[in-house]
């Protein structure tokens, strides 16, 4: 039979529109607007997951966001999702969903062996089982994760898209029910810009389940009215299925709004969700309140929900989930809920904890037939997989005790209603502070801190006429602030058939001797999370509540204490007889929901995660068969290997290409600084270590810059293109860092300095040709005169290349004769192909990042970054020789005075040959004296760059060594990570043409 | 999440910025005068005070332009931002 538990009229859902879908392996149908909530209570499933740790038999306990229970792994593959709430789920053709937590499946759950076990499993049982041996916690954290689960994620790349959206209003306002809807409404009719947001399909928020009037209007009619009215505005931007996750300050708001996450076909051009980030000038929080279990034995059986839910599935979903129906109440409201039970067919007794009921409830029961037993609780439920019967006892106030005689009756149903919360989650994210109220038995919001309102029952409030007035007069209020033109108040008033009054409820809490003995009384249903387990933290001496939130793990999980903390909090405050004020709260952090990764990372991800830097001879590279590396955001290549090269054969070919006749590297990526001003050359005095104030224009000079404590902070050649003009080269992952360092010292300390920096790294294609033949290969190509007379080294010249205007750097980063060819970049590629064409005789070699790195060890030139590590010197480099010591003042100069940078024992820049002449040593690899057996040892330093050099047919590696400069010729030994110990020995940092007559040429 | 008013582009949000550590820390005129003892306490000590605080920042995705916020640490509100080189404004002053 299916839809057994539909009624045969009503709710808000589409009867013509049946929808198929299928739960545990089985299909069902519902109809369009259900939820998959209530389209399995219409087809009498109750049992729909098993509890995190006792694997308890667990149904559906709310109709919302709050839900702890029915929480479902939802679609399968790639797409799929766990932990989802069925309470929130909209059905679609073809849903799939299963339970979680359960093995072999839902219905004969092994996992639930734990709940026979429980007595061993109080709060803090792991902590005090596992603990002991440390080795073994991995071990066994496997099989507690595997047995105390929640979903599973998916194991292939999620497919979809998500979207991120800025926004800016004057106003937003977080809850669509009608006081969210009046405060749009006033303040939309002013003028003001108003998002709306509300999480469910469908805006009136809970009203929408009940009876009741406005102005002597029905109240379903007048949302619809004034939801249209809001539509038709141009200034109000409404957002349904859209969930405010995080507040910050200064009303910064973010959202998940679920785009096509309820259509059963993906939207070619809607993304999946969107992730809102909004900053508005005001806030109205109006997101109303949930309502509060109450604490009882075995209170989590399926068919047990709260009163206002089993109100929803009936008025909304015209869903009956029972026939045989038990309210359990403390307060008037929820009688409306039994009422209507009653009138839908159900059979209804109540149990009311409170001694004196109002007379009219009274008359109205008995007249509809309804059993009360007042003064009474609930003492214990049965029923394996769904509630089938109760005890009912009198409440002995005096005693806290239970007494009398226990009744039981029969049931399928029960329903129960302890209060509501206010939903004060993002008033307490926003900083806002709470109250404990002894007449609603919960906290109320108490003082604002950021330019915020709240409204209606999220503000702590029942009363619908005043909620109504003062709604619509906080949004008038708003555009008042706002200066905007307000539009005419309104009185207002509304009427419920029960409306909930604050005097009417009542505390509500157990008996000592109850608590502490038998079955469960669950406060965290989610985290099955027992009144015993209060109890027991508190005698432990977990008494502050965030250690009893940590220490029993209430209130943590996917829904983060939605119905738990109020109870948990009431039960600490019973327990030490102290006003729950006293006890306190946790603090409520963002986000309100369970939110995807995938709305947080939007639009970032794979190739849009980090901008991708490209030269202007890219494609050339990928088309010739480039290996790339990532430099800072740039894509270089890393070698070009032929046919079947790897990198060690092609970086041998490359090296010995340059070496012998002529190579080509492609250095656009090098930072280029264009400087100018009339201070220019006093400022790179500051920030240089060297002198610069006697360079002549024209030529080219290397610097090395470091930071205030000393530092080598980056490197590079400038060169001085007029009396005040300078073009200064930095390292590539560098370049951001140093036009920083100079604007930061330019506008922070030297503000009287003339000078001003242009990144120009991207105007500027480099085309670096090194190698013996490069003079004779460029000469063919230039009008500029190359000869060793009038172009020396570290000189500049400017002129035609291949009949481009380009600038030429004779500077080395090889040792070989090499030239710096920089020509605009929309040339770059053209240049090269041309360079490539004409250098065949010269057999010309494109080289990438791996080859320059060897070729610049070989002559032991650093690498900032590789070789340094931020705590090095220019002196521990061996580079006493670029810091000037004329100089009153640079960046850095004070420093290398200071006690520690004056160390003898400091580590030093070294070059390391290996003995056995072949181990290329790791990278980063320790250097000893002498390897023992056992730590510890005597550490000398580490190995910072190392390659097999092809020209001088063995390995070489440079190293900081401590004392290093001293110990040249000694030997070292390096253990290997796989045990090996290779020694080797210090040697000088420059292995091939020690004299530097190569670059002189 | 601040808001910022730059003082050059005014009201921004503070994903365009980034903070540099406190304000007004004048770099020694002549620094091979100075003691390691003031050398140091140039290099590596700050205030990290509950209250007011004066902090430089960036307008990164904007300007690039230096200036320092006076914020209060506590409720985390921008008190007042100024240019580089105007006057530290004083507690009264706001």
């Amino acid at each position: 039979m299916s839809n057994q538990n539909r009624t045969m009229y009503g709710g808000r859902i589409d009867r013509g529109k049946v929808i198929n879908f299928v739960f545990n392996g089985k299909k069902y149908k519902g109809f369009h607007g259900d939820t998959l909530a209530s389209a399995l209570l219409a087809n009498d499933v109750h049992l729909v997951g098993r509890s995190f740790k006792y694997h308890r038999a667990r149904g559906i306990l709310t109709a919302g966001s709050e839900e702890p229970n029915a929480i479902v792994q939802l679609g399968l593959g790639a797409r799929t999702e766990p932990n989802m709430r069925a309470t929130e789920i909209e059905l679609y053709e073809g849903l799939e969903a299963a339970s979680q937590n359960c093995w072999p499946s839902v219905n004969y759950d092994i996992g639930s062996l734990n709940n026979v076990l429980s007595s061993i499993f109080p709060a803090g049982f792991y902590y005090k089982t596992f603990k002991w041996p440390p080795s073994l916690w991995l071990f066994y954290e496997h099989f507690i994760r595997k047995a105390a689960g929640l979903g599973h994620s998916p194991t292939a790349k999620n497919p979809d898209r998500y979207e991120q959206k800025f926004y800016y209003c004057d106003l937003t306002i977080v809850g669509g029910g009608i006081s969210g809807l009046l405060s749009a409404l006033a303040a939309g009719r002013s003028g003001c810009s108003v998002l709306l947001i509300d999480e469910n399909p469908e805006l009136g928020g809970y009203l929408l389940d009940y009876n009741f009037s406005i102005n002597e209007k029905d109240g379903i009619k007048w949302i619809k009215n004034i939801v249209d009215e809001l539509y038709s505005m141009d200034n109000v931007r409404i957002l349904k299925r859209t969930t405010a996750m995080g507040y910050y300050d200064y009303n910064y708001l973010t959202a998940l709004e679920k785009v096509t996450n309820h259509c059963d076909q993906l939207s070619k051009t809607l993304p999946r969700e969107r992730y809102w980030r909004v900053r508005s000038k005001k806030i109205v929080l109006a997101q109303g309140a949930f309502e509060r279990p109450l604490v009882f034995a075995d209170n989590d059986r399926p068919g047990i929900m709260m009163a206002s839910a089993g109100k929803k599935y009936l008025s909304r979903y015209g869903v009956l989930p029972g026939k045989s129906v038990v309210l359990f109440t403390n307060n008037d409201h929820a009688y409306q809920t039994a009422f209507e039970f009653n009138d839908k067919g159900a059979k209804l007794s109540v149990v009311d904890t409170r001694e004196n009921i109002d007379s009219r409830i009274q008359k109205k029961c008995e007249d509809l037939g309804i059993k009360l037993y007042s003064s009474s609780s609930i003492i214990s439920t049965s029923g394996n997989k769904k509630v089938n019967q109760i005890e009912v006892q009198k409440v002995d106030r005096k005693q806290n005790e239970l007494s009398g005689e226990c009744i039981t009756l029969d049931t399928d149903c029960i329903l129960m209603s302890g209060g509501w919360n206010p939903a004060v989650q993002l008033f307490s994210q926003s900083r806002g502070k709470l109250r404990y109220d002894n007449l609603l038995n919960t906290f109320v919001p108490d003082k604002l801190i950021q330019d915020q309102i709240i409204i209606g029952c999220n503000n702590g409030c029942f009363d619908l006429s005043k909620n109504l007035n003062h709604s619509y007069q906080e949004g008038l209020n708003v555009a008042k602030d706002l200066n905007y033109e307000i539009a005419d108040s309104i009185n207002w008033s509304g009427e419920e058939e029960i409306s909930f009054t604050e005097s009417s409820v009542e505390p509500y809490m157990l008996g000592k001797k109850k608590v502490t003995k038998g079955s469960k009384h669950f406060i965290d249903f989610q985290n099955d999370v027992t009144a015993s387990d209060i109890f027991l933290a508190q005698r432990e001496g977990y008494i502050s509540v965030e250690h009893t939130k940590r220490y029993t793990t209430t209130g943590m999980g996917t829904d983060q204490g939605k119905t738990s903390n109020v109870n948990a909090l009431a039960l600490m405050s019973h327990i030490h007889d102290k006003p729950v004020d006293e006890i306190g709260h946790t603090t409520f952090r963002p986000p309100f929901s369970p939110q995807t990764f995938g709305a947080i990372a939007g639009r970032s991800v794979d190739h849009l995660f980090d901008p991708e830097r490209r030269t202007s001879i890219h494609k050339w590279h990928e088309e010739n068969n480039a290996v790339f590396e990532d430099v800072g955001q740039w894509k270089r290549p890393y070698y070009f290997p032929k046919k079947k090269e790897n990198i060690h054969d092609a970086v041998k070919r490359e090296c010995l290409a340059v070496r012998n006749s002529l190579g080509m590297l492609d250095a656009s990526t090098l930072g280029k600084i264009d400087l100018r001003g009339p201070d220019t050359t006093k400022f790179l005095n500051m920030i240089y270590t060297n002198a610069w104030s006697k360079l002549e224009i024209g030529s080219c000079r290397y610097g090395l810059m470091c930071n205030e404590h000393g530092m080598i902070f980056d490197d590079g050649v400038t060169t001085r293109l007029g009396e005040d003009h300078y073009h200064m080269t930095t390292t590539t992952g560098g370049a951001a860092r140093v036009i920083s360092w100079l604007e930061e010292f330019l506008q922070t300390e030297w503000l009287d300095m003339e000078v001003f920096c242009t990144s120009v790294t991207e105007q500027w294609t480099v085309l670096s040709i090194s190698g013996p033949n490069s003079r004779k290969f460029l000469q063919e190509l230039t009008d500029i005169d190359l000869s060793k007379e009038n172009f020396p080294f570290m000189k500049f010249r400017e002129g035609k290349v291949c009949g481009i205007d380009s600038r030429v750097f004779r500077i080395s980063f090889t040792g070989e004769l090499s030239f710096e060819v920089n020509v605009p970049s929309r040339y770059g590629r053209f240049v090269w192909e041309q360079f490539m064409q004409h250098g065949k005789k010269y057999n010309i070699t494109p080289y990438g990042t791996e080859t320059m790195h060897v070729l610049r060890a070989e002559k032991g030139f650093i690498i900032v970054g590789q070789d340094t590590d931020g705590s090095v010197t220019p002196m521990d480099m061996n580079m006493d020789w670029i810091v000037s010591k004329k100089k009153q003042d640079f960046l850095g100069k004070r420093s290398f005075t200071r006690p520690d940078t004056l160390r003898s024992d400091r580590k030093k820049f070294v070059g390391l040959l290996v003995n056995d002449k072949k181990t290329v040593l790791p990278e980063g690899s320790h250097i000893v004296e002498k390897v023992l057996k056992q730590p510890p040892m005597k550490m000398l330093g580490h190995v910072t760059s190392s390659y097999y050099s092809p020209i001088l047919g063995h390995p070489i590696a440079l190293a900081m060594v401590k004392n290093g400069t001293n110990r040249l010729g000694e030997k070292v030994e390096i253990p290997l990570m796989n045990g090996k110990v290779i020694e080797a020995t210090i040697a000088d940092t420059v292995f091939y043409d020690k004299e530097g007559n190569k670059n002189n040429e | 999440m601040f808001v910022i008013n730059c003082p050059y582009c005014g009201e921004r949000d503070q994903t365009e910025f980034s903070c540099h550590g406190e304000a007004h820390i004048a770099r020694p005129d002549n620094p091979a005068e100075v003691s390691d003892e003031e050398w140091g306490e140039y290099l590596f000590f700050r205030n990290n005070p509950k209250g007011i605080h004066f902090e430089r920042w960036t307008h990164d995705h904007g300007c690039r332009r230096w200036f320092n916020v006076m914020r209060d640490t506590v409720s985390d509100k921008i008190i007042k931002t100024y240019k580089m080189g105007d006057q530290k404004p004083g507690v009264t002053d706001v």
